[in-house]
Order: structure tokens, then sequence, then C-alpha cells
């Protein structure tokens, strides 16, 4: 039983196929081991045990008829919170949704379903994915199962944490200005963000429109691709996705082969001022990019710089608008309705009672930068600088196939160390954010151990808009050789919760 | 409670009125504008919704094809300028009725913009044409229905609670503002009246919506302001809502005159405000104060891609477009040698476009219009249907036509005709025979039933032979009574005076 949980989803998937193993017999697997350490870990905030083990079932049953099931059939998967899941409560960290279970599935939970993958449960997260730590979920923090003293990253810490811990082979997260990249920086797992439209956002409570993406997650990059190319694709339902095909990250996953590629170092990101320890891997990690064949140059986007600033301008903007929407008549928490009140201050009560500080913090923020006579100097303005750092990775992009960077400026910190100072916190997205305001895609592997505290350091991969397979293609690369150094993947150096 | 108004003509010769006008048409589609959920009216409340238009976590807008087609198509009617790029943007505001909290709307960026209508009124000169000026046109959705329950006039004011209905929010809607409009002085209601008239018109036959005040689906604002002169800068406006008919239109435009008359010559400020028409009482009561305009916080909505109409599309409505309906009234009026009121007459029956086609199809003008106006406008009425459901064709028509022309059916008799097709008993000829109603042609049963009513009563004869003639009336009476009607009175008379050897 022990074994099923560690295997890689690409094996479990095979076993599956293969029949060595049942779809029950994994998904129990892993339930136990959500019953052993999830409540160190605190990665779940649901756990569909009767929905799973059916699913699981129904999966045995059409197998033994002899149906040909989906190649990721049977493996089990934690969803990100923010993801609508019909009959299934669906919080997004917030008081303000406790106990609403939608009458809808998002699309990608569809596919997901579709495609035979169990979902184990909703995994915790940042309140309405506005976090870098995971301690702003109304339901407590997740624990990074490195050190459980420590934050998983966030805004989606939840599934990141999930994987490192072993209680699922992958999950789904979302990605605003780093929330899957950041959390599989410091968990040691990888992490992807799809171009801007690569996957539906329909059903996915939105935080900022026009940054948003859903995302795969998992220990390594085949698995991370096979479940990426489940979820991408075009939705009608979502007019902002792209009506192209998906493309093709299993064969990139693959290959990983980078021989004569370019690849560019951003200067302003490139780990100056980050922890040494981070600093220090990313630089050996470049030379091991440079030893498989790549052409490594520095390349300045000299906008970058200005990035934080517009990206915290435009998120709460934008998701003062997304987030008006819960105001207690339709759906959710509802306080203040005993008659005495009008609606407007039931509206208010609810919003007060059901939010937590760091979204009303966003809320009062954006909606302030949106009123009259300060949309030109806030909004506005940073959406023309957004402009500009899209035409630094235009620019860049010409000069080379993808740029890297650190993903976060230091390992994983402290819970409770950053809560007090917002600023502080935002500064975990310096490296991140840049890709979200210009809609193009990341991925986050392990690179290493940080020498001073032991923790995970990742390294971010930038690709121009569509193509997602070049992150799959030089990730495979780094991370078979990163293997071939360590001997054994980077999470086996992870500390053994009940015993594993 | 009643405000102080001032005479209207004293008002008018004091001040120089500005308008201006805003019109939101709710669009005919088949499915709402950001969703396909129906849009089929009188449904069970808040079964005509999904999570789109009920504004749940995670829903996306996808936008109606035939919504942005018929704002084109508006706006082409209008005379307006189509924008070559534009997008959608969000309304910010909290309401129950928005399940969004916000409104998807558009901006600073309408699809539609710089047009113009041109109306007619009646002046003191004669028909004069004033040109009203169109600022955009532009596309949005409706906000769903909050009702009251337990209160005295169901309004929220001592209701128990409230209701909110979805089914409405979704539903395309194109909003029509017009620039300021001046130099209509004593004019200015009628000018108003007959823009929302026209306007109407223009939409009922674009086939976009139907149009009715009454439910809602053509709601118009009315924005007023005075100022001293033409050349004074523009006074404050109120914007007065409930204005639910063309009536209503022209009488809120007066009394909102009156009102601002009264409170600037007693020193008092006009207050910026949106007021509440009431139909019943003739006034406008003050609603929301909107001395701080609401701050929208408008930005582009990311959700949507920008919508840029491709040209030769936009050209292809273009040259679709019916005729303008104004232009065709005056056109068919001159061809048919009506006038306007005549025209106007048929127009508002309903009738204008059963009687082209009747004509069409080789019936005279004038007897296409005194049967639609007439008869089968009242037949209509009584079975409490449309002109256009009448089981009549207008083949039916040309034959009654004929049958008259030769003398065969009079007018009485046509009618009976009518009704046995509208009954269903067939077409005119078998109607006809199977009642046995053509007109006596045969003198012979006319001479005999004159013959009885001289008989009854001995004195007609006398009075007749005597030149009192009118007194031929009752004998012809009797003839046609006795006939069932079936008799031509003209020449029931004819052999009358013959028999008494009158002449005429």
């Amino acid at each position: 039983m022990t074994d099923l949980i560690t295997l890689n989803a690409a094996d479990l998937a095979e076993k599956l196929a293969n029949k060595e193993v049942s779809a029950t017999e994994v998904t129990q697997a892993h339930l136990n081991r959500i019953a052993e350490v999830d409540e160190q870990v605190h990665a779940f905030l649901h756990v569909d045990i009767e929905g799973a083990t059916a699913h699981a079932k129904s999966i045995d049953e059409r197998r033994a008829a002899g149906e040909q099931l989906s190649p990721l059939a049977g493996v089990p998967l934690g969803l990100k919170d923010i993801l609508t899941t019909k009959g299934l409560p669906t919080t997004c960290g917030s008081n303000i949704l406790a106990g609403w279970r939608p009458p809808y599935d998002a699309t990608v939970v569809t596919k997901l379903r579709n495609a035979d993958i169990v979902i184990l449960g909703k995994t915790n997260m940042d309140e309405f994915a506005m976090g870098s730590s995971t301690e702003h979920s109304a339901f407590g923090p997740s624990h990074n199962p490195w050190d459980l003293t420590r934050i998983p990253g966030g805004s989606g810490g939840g599934s990141s944490a999930c994987i490192a811990s072993f209680e699922a082979p992958l999950a789904i997260g979302s990605d605003t200005g780093g929330s899957i990249r950041q959390p599989a920086a410091v968990t040691g797992t990888v992490g992807v963000k799809p171009t801007y439209g690569g996957v539906s956002r329909y059903g996915v409570v939105a935080l900022a429109s026009s940054l948003d993406q859903v995302g795969p997650c998992g220990r390594t990059v085949l698995d991370t691709a096979l479940l990426h190319s489940v979820i991408g694709g075009h939705d009608p339902m979502d007019s902002t996705s792209i009506n192209a095909p998906v493309p093709d990250v299993v064969a990139a996953a693959k290959l990983g082969d980078i021989k004569g590629m370019t690849i560019g170092v951003v200067k302003e990101i490139s780990g100056d001022g980050f922890q040494a320890g981070v600093k220090q891997r990313f630089d050996e990690a470049v030379a091991v990019l440079q030893e498989l064949g790549a052409n490594v140059v520095e390349v300045s986007c000299p906008n970058f710089p200005y990035a934080l600033a517009a990206y915290y301008l435009i998120l709460p903007s934008e998701c003062s608008s997304n987030l008006a929407k819960f105001d207690g008549i339709r759906f959710g928490l509802r306080a203040g309705d005993d008659g005495s009140h009008s609606v407007e201050q039931v509206m208010s009560m609810t919003r007060a009672a059901g939010f937590g500080s760091e979204v009303i913090r966003r809320v009062i923020l954006g909606t302030y930068a949106l009123s009259a006579g300060y949309y030109d100097a806030y909004y506005g303005q940073a959406q023309k600088v957004r402009t500009l750092i899209a035409r630094d990775f235009a620019a860049a992009f010409e000069k080379v196939d993808v740029l890297i960077s650190p993903t976060a400026p230091t390992t994983a910190f402290k819970i409770g160390e950053k809560l007090d100072d917002p600023l502080a916190m935002y500064l975990n997205d310096v490296a991140t954010i840049p890709l979200n305001l210009a809609g193009l895609p990341g991925m986050s592997l392990p690179i290493g151990l940080a020498p001073e505290d032991n923790l995970p350091v990742g390294l971010q991969i930038m690709a121009p808009a569509m193509a997602d397979d070049r992150l799959y293609n030089v990730g495979a690369a780094l991370e078979r050789a990163l293997l071939a150094q360590w001997g054994a993947p980077i999470l086996s150096n992870a500390p053994k919760l009940a015993g594993v | 409670m009643s405000e102080a108004v001032m005479p209207f003509d004293e008002a008018i010769s004091k001040f120089d009125p500005v308008l201006g006008l805003e019109v939101h048409v709710e669009l005919g589609t088949k499915t709402k504008m950001f969703c396909g959920c129906s849009t089929e009216f009188g449904a069970e409340p808040n079964t005509q919704v999904c999570p789109v238009c009920l504004g749940l976590p995670g829903a996306l807008p996808a936008l109606n094809e035939i919504g942005v087609e018929s704002a084109i198509r508006i706006g082409l009617a209008l005379n307006c300028q189509i924008a070559t790029w534009c997008r959608f943007a969000r309304k910010n505001y909290f309401y129950p009725d928005m399940p969004k909290n916000f409104q998807t709307s558009q901006y600073d960026e309408p699809i539609c913009f710089d047009g113009y209508l041109d109306v007619e009124v009646e002046t003191d000169e004669g028909r004069q044409t004033f040109r009203i000026e169109i600022e955009r046109a532009h596309m949005e959705e409706d906000t769903g229905k909050n009702s009251h329950v337990g209160g005295a006039t169901g309004r929220i004011h001592g209701a128990d609670y409230s209701l909110v209905d979805y089914n409405r929010a979704g539903i395309p809607l194109i909003e029509i503002v017009t620039k300021p409009i001046t130099g209509t002085g004593k004019y200015a209601p009628e000018v108003a009246k007959a823009y929302v008239a026209a306007l109407r018109d223009i939409l009922r036959n674009l086939g976009v919506s139907d149009v009715k005040m009454e439910q809602g689906s053509l709601r118009c604002d009315v924005n007023l302001s005075l100022r001293e002169t033409p050349e004074s800068p523009l006074g404050t406006r109120s914007e007065t809502k409930n204005v639910n008919s063309l009536r209503s239109v022209e009488r809120a435009v007066r009394y909102e005159v009156t009102r601002h008359a009264a409170r600037i010559t007693a020193g008092e400020r006009v207050v910026q405000e949106t007021r509440h028409w009431h139909e019943d009482t003739g006034v406008t009561t003050s609603g929301r104060s909107k001395e701080q305009a609401e701050d929208y916080r408008y930005f582009p909505e990311p959700d949507l891609l920008p919508i840029a109409p491709d040209p030769a599309w936009v050209e292809k409505l273009r040259s679709e477009l019916p005729e303008n309906p104004a232009i065709r009234r005056a056109r068919l009026a001159e061809a048919w040698g009506i006038s306007d009121f005549d025209m106007q007459t048929l127009v508002n029956s309903g009738a204008l476009d059963l009687v082209e086609e009747s004509i069409a199809a080789g019936v005279d003008a004038s007897a296409a219009r005194k049967w639609w106006t007439g008869e089968l406008a009242r037949l209509a009425n009584e079975q409490e249907i449309e002109l256009s459901e009448l089981k009549i064709s207008h083949q039916d028509l040309v034959d009654i036509e004929a049958l008259i022309s030769s003398g065969s059916l009079n007018d009485k008799l046509a009618r009976q005709v009518i009704e046995g097709v509208l009954a269903g008993e067939g077409k005119v000829a078998e109607v006809v025979a199977g009642r046995g109603l053509a007109v006596v042609s045969d003198d012979g049963p006319l001479l005999a039933a004159i013959d009885e009513a001289l008989a009854a009563d001995p004195s007609i004869a006398e009075k007749i032979q005597s030149g009192k003639l009118q007194a031929a009336g009752a004998v012809v009476g009797a003839v046609m009574k006795a006939t069932r009607g079936q008799a031509d009175a003209a020449r029931v008379r004819e052999l009358l005076f013959e028999r008494l050897g009158v002449t005429e």
C-alpha cells in the first residue's frame, strides 16, 4: 500500500492500465495517507471519501468490462478549492462561502472526471487566492511537509503540500501572480501556469480575470505534462480561452533535449538580493543547462521592476469588481437579515463578517484605484506598464527560446513570519508576477535544497505564448540531469511523515 | 407634498428648455445577452436562469451574436457610425437585482455613435421637422426584477420582505442616448413624444424588439433642464423615470418644465435628481438624489473579447435594412392620395402593412383602407386578436370588391360575407352561395315587395306623389327588410318612383 502513494502518476497510470493494481486500491491508499498525515499538513479542506471511492469503483468495473479508458484513469488528484464542484463544498478558503455547494462543475472538473481522474477532495488556499503562504485561509494555514512550522507557499499551498506529502500524485492549482509556481518552489514539486487562455476559466472563481489561469501540479515534469494535456483546450463557455490545440507538452516532457537552445537569464530577477542559497542553487542550475548544450545568456527586461506595483493595482481593481457578487443574496453566508436591516446593510454586514483582512484590504484598494478621478493615474497607468512588460518579453524572446529565474526570493519562511507585513508578503511574487501580466506560460521545478536551511529551491522557466511545450522540454532535461546528480528524487530528502 | 408649478405658457416664455432622452430597448432575441437562457416572457420566477445570469462564482459571459447584430442594425437605422473596434465595460454598483453587482455594459466605446433621427411635429407654422442628434447606442444587459410583499403600494416602503426574480437578468438591452436637444421651445413635449414614437416605429420595423412600453420592452427616461435663453449655459437637469407611454413622455416633459420654471423663478435651486412620473396624478416626485453622481468605477470587461465588426458584414446589414418607416409612410400617402391624418389613423390601427398588401393584391386603395380600419378592425377588436390574425385573405377582399363593383353585393351584404369567411364557411363565392347573399338583381321580387309595402300603408304613396320624396325611405326600408338586405336600395327607389309615376 505504501508504495502506491510514492509512485509517480505516470507509473501509477501504467500499473492501473495493466491491471496490476485497481483504482479502488489506489484511491484507498491515498485516502489512508490523508487520514494519517493531513491533520499535520492540513492540505485538504474537504475530502470526498464517498465520491472518490464510488468513482474508483466505477473505473474498475468499466475496465473489467473491457472498456478503453483514458491514460490517467484511476490516478487520484487534489483540487484547489477555487474550482466549482457540483454538490461538493467550494469555499475558496473563505467564510463567506462556507457551506456553499455549487450547482455546476467547472469545465476543468468535467474534463478531469471524463478522464477518470479521481478527485480526492478540495485543497486549502489563501482566501480567494490572495496570498503567498496559505496563512490567509479562513480555515487555518497548510503546513509545508518539509518543515511543518513553515508555510507551503500560496495561494495554492494546499495543492503543492498534498503532493509533497504523498497524499496525491497530482493536483490542480490556479496562478494569478505565482500561486502555482511559488508553492511548487518551496515544496520541492513541479507546478505550471499555462498560457493565459490555454485552460478554461469557466467555474474558476475569479480573482483577477485578466491574470488568473488554472494549471497542473505534480512531483515530476512528465506527471505535470500528462495532467496539462487533460485540462487544456478551448472552451466556448470561456470567451478568453484560446481556440487552438493544446501544445504537445507530453512529447516535450519525454524529449528533454535542449542542445542548441538559447536560454536567457533575466537580469532584473537573476537572484541578486535573493536568499543566498537560492541564488547559489540557481547559478548551479544554469551551469547544468550549459552542460546540457544550451547557450545561456543574460537578458535585460528593464520594466520588470515595475511589475509588482502594476500587478498590485490591476489585481485589486479587478478583484474589487469580481468579489462584489459575494453579498449574501443568492448563495453563501448571509448576515444581519433579521428584518431590521436594509438590503444594503445586509450586504455590508455579510461582507464584513465573511471576508478576511487581506481580502478586505485588496477590495478597498481596488475600489479606490478605480474610483472617479483615479482611474487614469492607477488602473490605466498600470495597464500601460503591463504593455511595457509584455514588450520586454517579446523583445527578449526574439533573442532567446526561454527565460529563466529563481522562482521565489526565499525558501519557505516560518508560519507567522510575514503575516504582519503585507508588502513583505507581496515581495514573494516579484519573480513570478511579470509572466501573469504578459499572459505567458511558466513552470517551476525543484533544483535543490538551499544549503543554509535544507529547504527546496525552485527554478522558473518562462516561454512565449502557446509555447508551453518548451517549458516541459527544458524542465525535463534539467530534471533528468539533476536526478542523475542526486541519485534520488528531491522529495526523498523530506522528513518522513507517518513513516513515509 | 405637491410642488409649485408655473403655467406652461408662462414658463416657456421665460425659459428655453433643453431635453435629453434615454431609451432602453429590450431585444427580442431568443436567448440572453451572455448565456443561453430563454428570454420568454411570463415564466415562473427563477426558472430561466443559469450560473452565468445568476452571477454565481466562477461563471463567465459568452456573447450573443444576434445581440451585436441588432445593435448594429439599430445604429445603422439611426444614421450612426458603427465602431470598428469597441469593448464591453463593467458598471459597478450594488443592488439585489444585479446578480454580479456590476452590469456588463459599454462605457467610452459604444458600438454606435453620432447619429440622428428626424421627427415631425405640428406647429403653429405647420409641420416642422426637428433633427434629434443621437449621441450613442450601446449594448448592455437587463437586471432582475424586485418585488416587495406586504406594503400598501407594492413598493418597498412598508413591505415585509422582498423577492427577486432573475429571469429578466441578462436579457439584451440597447441603450440609445440623444445629445442635448435644443431649439424646441414650446414644442419640447411634442418633440419628445414624436422622437420616442418615431424610434419605436423604427425598432418595430427592424424586428429587433416588440417595443411595448406598457410591458417594459421600451423604456424612456426623460431629462430636462431650463435656461434663460438659448445662449445661456445649460441649467441643472432632472431625470424622470417610470414614463411608460408616449402620452406620459409628453406630459412628463410638460410637467417638468412647469416645475423647474417655478423653482428657478422663486429663487430656488433645481436639484439634480432622479424623479418618478405618476401618470394618475400627472406629477413627478423626488426619487434618488443624484447630487453626487454615482461612481460606477467603469473599466473594460476582461472576460469578453473586444468587438471588431467586419466592415463587409456591416455593409451587408446596411443594405438589408428595411425602408425607414417615416419615409415609407410619406411615399405611400402620396401614392394613395391620402392626408397625413388618414395615414396616421392607418398606422395607429396597425393596418398599414395589411392595406399595402391588399392593394398589391388588387384591392382598390380606398376600399382597402375602409375595410381594414373599419369592419375588420371592429371584428379583430371583438375577438380580441390582432388584425393580422383574422382568417381572411387579401384575395378574399379582392373577390368581395369585385362583387360590389358588379352590383352583386352591397356594403351590408359584404359584411355578412366577411363574417362567413371568418367563420370558415369557405371562400367568398362559397359563402355567397351558401348563405344566398347575392343582391336581388331581378326586378320581379322587388316590385312585389314594393307593392306589398305600399298596400300596407296607402298614405306613403300619397305623400310621395305630392312631392314628399323622403317618404320613399320607409318603402325602401320595408323592401330591404323583406329581402333580408339583399336588395339594391338605389334600384328599389328607382322602381318605386317608376311605379308611382314620379320623377326624382
